[in-house]
């Protein structure tokens, strides 16, 4: 019995440290802006989570959700496109045997090395060079490359695809493109779903391009938006309640994702660690 | 094609472009520029790079009025969030905005990294010289001739909020000079309170002091910087402060957090020597105390004395590279001196403006409930005509502050004393200064 105690006694503080400060913005979100400053910081005081809401969403004509959209397009689009490039990517190159193979592979796996936030300025100076910068383009493009998601999707196709019914397709008659998209896609799918939230979340988290890349304001995801408005706090202190039920609101389509995909997170995690 | 901005010669060529033009009006710098500043023939589009919230509006009202100047904001966070660093990489890359958002005390920087278009040369904006509050216009000049590194925009002039109410009940003089500050603080601590807060993070309020003191931090002879955090009037505002620090006479918890707003929401903290803008700071964090304050003028070093400092402000910019100096100037100017843009920007963002007749806005001239209906910005317009003129920010005010700030937070803890932290202070900016290659005098 003792030797259960410590491990949850030692969890249950984890969970709550990791859980306070969620707790602490969902009830700093409900207060108006005169009670936020007055009342116990963990404990709620009149409930005014409507009222903020309906003023986060009217602010400056609707602002926030044009983020909301915005980001939901960087990274779900980014998420999407990117997962299935490094599916076929690393398909490739676990089934097809062609010269520089592995060359290609290592300095796609170096990528993993180099971390975005790093690439970001370069990354402005070439698109300054297109004249492309402060567009949709000069946030999605570069969000779209996941050199870990070929990896992963590299070691996972090795391991659930066979040779044999990569020969039985090709007997068969099938294409390799409609034999990846028919067969493998799907013997890949959990794989495929854990390269999809790394990069989610991945793309999700990349605060430097965009803060380097965009000044028009229509096209700044989330995360700059509120990152914004907290710095003019000083200025125009409303915005505290704004930046506040804002960053309780853009959490949610995160905790969304995770709950309708833990499973097949699990599945993938525990996958890619054994194979 | 634009060289690259940090490399060496660079900063060489651009610290000798100041030493050519603060050395009286030196021939290349002012013949360059007078070449600049021509009217575009066609109509221009203009990109504006500003964080002050609610710019679009004011900027709409212009773009109705002048189709052919018609100008585009960007915005993102403000100066140090981000701003800065993206105006430095965009230089760099030869796209940076037309015009831009600078604080006064970033302009030394983006002077010396030749970022900025000189418009000294465009008739209209040295036209427009008179309508400036003298030190603002010495903040972009720099104090020169033949130098307008851009428009002021607005101002933080200083005075003394106090809690009208509690000096009143427990009868406490309110405080004039800054020995009766010390001997209220006293009191106020017998009461159970704090007289202020002191800020130990943010340097900026103790630049204001310390410019009310008389200190003078940089100064640029022509040829060097010199630097200095430890003149006399700089060391008095530090000893000052260190006394009531170690006294325990002021609470010292980190500015601009919810701690300190309750402070000044529960009657814990009773004073604060703040800019004009502070008026909207205190009623928002501290809405349970509204109608209990009032503003005087800030306490002084010699009785009878009428000197005020100033915290913050910031100033629009014309970048290096800009096609069209004479449109941008000309929306510049028209952004901070109009009343109409002035009106807007004081509604939208709160901004106090530069100009001497922006202190008479009808917005500036009435009652603050929060305030007890006193008409306080009378005070700060008083404040503003205080401010000493040859005030000058050095080129690195980011990792000045920086240092500073760490060693202000150990003196608050015990570690260390305020003047310690300033002479560190001076260290770290002259390392930098010369890191940077740009010529400093020790």
């Amino acid at each position: 019995m003792k030797n259960r105690i410590l491990p949850m006694l030692i969890m249950g503080m984890g969970t709550l440290y990791f859980l306070v400060p969620i707790w602490w913005l969902v009830v700093a979100a409900s207060k108006s802006r005169t009670q936020f400053s007055g009342t116990a910081p963990l404990w709620f005081a009149d409930f005014s989570l409507g009222d903020n809401l309906s003023e986060l969403f009217a602010y400056r004509d609707g602002v926030f959700l044009r983020w909301m959209l915005n980001s939901l397009v960087y990274t779900g689009g980014a998420a999407l496109l990117g997962t299935l490039l490094a599916a076929m990517c690393g398909y490739a190159l676990a089934k097809y045997r062609f010269p520089g193979r592995e060359a290609i592979f290592n300095i796609v796996l170096s990528g993993v090395l180099v971390p975005a936030t790093a690439l970001a300025l370069p990354l402005f100076l070439i698109f300054s060079q297109f004249e492309a910068t402060n567009t949709f383009w000069s946030v999605f493009l570069p969000s779209v490359v996941n050199p870990f998601g070929v990896y992963l999707a590299r070691i996972y196709a090795t391991a659930s695809v066979p040779d044999e019914l990569l020969e039985a397709a090709r007997l068969d008659g099938s294409g390799e493109v409609r034999t990846f998209f028919q067969v493998s896609s799907k013997l890949m799918f959990p794989a495929l779903v854990t390269i999809f939230l790394f990069h989610f979340v991945a793309v999700w988290n990349n605060f430097l391009l965009p803060l380097i890349m965009l000044g028009e304001e229509r096209l700044f995801p989330v995360t700059l938006g509120l990152y914004s408005w907290n710095t003019q706090v000083n200025q125009l202190p409303e915005l505290r309640m704004l930046v506040l039920t804002g960053a309780l609101v853009s959490i949610v389509p995160l905790v969304v994702a995770f709950l309708l995909l833990q499973r097949f997170w699990r599945n993938g995690l525990g996958s890619g660690a054994i194979k | 094609m634009r060289p690259p901005m940090r490399s060496l010669g660079v900063v060489l060529a651009s610290a000798l472009a100041l030493t050519a033009c603060s050395s009286g009006g030196d021939k290349d710098e002012t013949a360059t520029s007078a070449a600049a500043c021509a009217p575009s023939s066609g109509p221009v589009t203009l990109n504006f790079t500003s964080w002050i919230p609610g710019i679009e509006t004011v900027v709409k009202s212009w773009n109705d009025k002048n189709p052919n100047i018609q100008v585009k904001v960007q915005t993102g966070p403000n100066g140090n969030g981000g701003t800065y660093q993206n105006f430095f990489n965009q230089l760099k890359a030869g796209n940076a905005p037309d015009l831009g958002q600078i604080e006064y005390d970033a302009l030394p920087s983006f002077r010396v990294q030749d970022g900025l278009e000189n418009l000294a040369a465009c008739t209209e904006v040295t036209a427009a010289k008179d309508q400036f509050v003298d030190w603002t216009w010495n903040q972009v000049t720099f104090g020169e001739q033949n130098s307008v590194f851009g428009v002021p925009q607005d101002a933080g002039p200083m005075a003394l909020f106090y809690r009208k109410d509690l000096f009143e009940k427990n009868n406490i003089p309110v405080p004039t000079t800054w020995e009766e500050y010390a001997a209220a603080a006293e009191k106020v601590r017998a009461a159970g309170g704090y007289i202020t807060n002191f800020s130990q993070s943010d340097i900026n309020q103790f630049a204001g002091l310390a410019w009310q003191a008389g200190g003078r931090w940089f100064a640029n002879d022509g040829n060097k910087w010199t630097v200095n955090f430890s003149d006399a009037g700089t060391t008095k505002v530090a000893t000052y402060w260190q006394d009531l620090i170690a006294k325990k006479h002021v609470s010292t918890v980190p500015p601009w957090t919810t701690e300190w707003d309750n402070a000044y929401n529960t009657d814990q903290a009773w004073t604060w020597v703040s800019a004009v803008w502070g008026a909207n700071s205190i009623a928002s964090g501290a809405p349970a105390t509204s109608g209990k304050w009032a503003v005087a003028p800030m306490p002084q070093w010699t009785p009878g004395g009428a000197v005020a400092g100033n915290w913050g402000g910031s100033s629009t910019a014309v970048f290096k590279g800009s096609k069209h100096p004479y449109e941008a100037a000309k929306f510049a100017l028209w952004l901070n001196t109009s009343e109409e843009a002035l009106t807007l920007l004081n509604k939208e963002a709160n901004l106090y403006p530069a100009t001497k007749a922006g202190a008479k806005l009808p917005a500036l001239s009435e009652g603050v409930a929060f305030y007890g209906g006193q008409k306080i910005y009378d005070v700060f317009a008083t404040a503003s005509t205080q401010v000493a003129a040859d005030f000058v920010w050095g080129p690195t005010m980011t990792s000045t502050y920086a240092s500073a700030s760490d060693g202000f937070k150990a003196a608050v803890s015990g570690t260390g004393t305020l003047a310690d932290a300033l002479k560190t202070a001076q260290t770290a900016t002259v390392t930098n200064l010369k890191s940077q290659s740009i010529p400093v005098a020790e």
